[in-house]
């Protein structure tokens, strides 16, 4: 008997009362049954209140984590669930959910344990940042004799994940900017990933939580915990 | 004994009374008070016995006692220092999975509940 996959949509948010509502509804108007949970990383605005009014499920943290910590405590709860795919949208609405059944459907056909979706480099009107141009660029450079392969865009969170990958990530996790240390941390098991072009919007509330003056910090960081994840032993 | 010898006895008496005030006050744990006392019991028995501290000194190559008393400091509480960052990353990770946990216990209360009204 083969069953389909239970699918799961999984949204970190952190202070996101402006946009949280549209993105549940926008989601679940497209997805229909698949269960949305919101990870609530302990906001301080209304984030939990309009998420549930809008049909989400929220997992409310008790302290402040960070991104890395909120994402994987809905890889725990999404595995002890049983669920075995999770696809993870950001909670300020710059992806698009319509673009999930693509994702879903780049796992499914790929075998990759990841799917990536990022920005079409062709999109036009769509402008990133300076800084934000410069790290991702570094970036790129830097992982790609690490992974073997060029990846577009290191800094996306609109990911689809399998079981395998799902089980990864609730074990090991990275706290603080977590996706691209998490491309090295599925290297490192040889996983693999693929990528979909999205087309991405303009978040429709609040700002980034990368600001310039953070951008320093942001990249000493990252390239420490990426050289930690290549010299630390693999456990499975 | 000269005026810097009494001062170290001073400062190392006044570290050794802290921790041990604190280790009874319980704000301290044993484990991370050995490091103090150690460091501080260090710098007593060499303010107390200056010829330890200049022969030291001159194994160093160094002029004078005070800069191998300052090298000394350094490289104890470096030391302790080092500990406390791998005791408050040990902290975290927990506080961490501690904090998961209970979201996730706390919401398949939740489900249960409402499963069951």
């Amino acid at each position: 008997m083969s069953s389909e996959p239970r699918v799961m949509l999984l949204i970190p948010a952190f202070n996101e009362e402006a946009a949280i509502a549209d993105v549940v509804t926008e989601a679940r108007s497209i997805l229909g049954e698949v269960p949305v949970l919101v990870v609530d990383d302990c906001s301080r605005d209304a984030t939990i209140g309009r998420a549930e009014s809008a049909g989400a499920r929220v997992l409310p943290l008790p302290c402040h984590l960070g991104l890395g910590g909120c994402v994987q405590a809905g890889y725990k709860l999404a595995h002890e669930l049983g669920f075995d795919v999770v696809v993870r949208i950001d909670g300020d609405g710059q992806h698009d959910p319509r673009d999930i059944p693509r994702l879903l459907d780049a796992l499914r056909n790929s075998g990759a344990e990841m799917v990536i979706g990022v920005r079409d480099p062709a999109q036009p009107g769509f402008r990133t940042g300076t800084m934000r141009r410069i790290g991702i660029a570094f970036f790129k450079a830097l992982l790609r004799p690490i992974l073997g392969r060029a990846v577009t865009d290191p800094t996306s969170g609109f990911v689809a994940v399998d079981r395998r990958a799902l089980s990864l990530f609730s074990r090991t996790f990275p706290l603080e900017y977590p996706e691209i240390e998490a491309l090295v941390v599925l290297q490192r098991r040889r996983f693999r990933f693929e990528e979909v072009r999205c087309r991405m919007r303009p978040r429709m509330a609040g700002r980034s939580s990368i600001t310039a003056l953070k951008s320093v910090y942001f990249v000493v960081h990252v390239l420490l915990g990426v050289f930690v994840n290549i010299l630390r032993r693999t456990r499975i | 004994m000269d005026r810097f010898h009494l001062l170290l006895t001073a400062l190392s008496l006044i570290l050794i009374l802290t921790v041990l005030r604190s280790l009874r006050q319980e704000r301290i744990r044993v484990e991370h008070s050995v490091s103090w006392l150690f460091g501080g019991m260090l710098l007593l028995v060499l303010s107390l016995f200056p010829g330890l501290l200049s022969r030291f000194a001159a194994w160093l190559g160094l002029e004078g006692a005070p800069l191998a008393i300052l090298l000394l400091a350094l490289v104890v509480f470096v030391g302790i220092f080092y500990r406390q960052s791998r005791a408050i990353s040990e902290l975290k990770d927990m506080n961490i999975t501690l904090t998961q946990r209970l979201a996730i216990v706390e919401f398949e209360l939740r489900s249960r509940d409402e499963a069951g009204s």
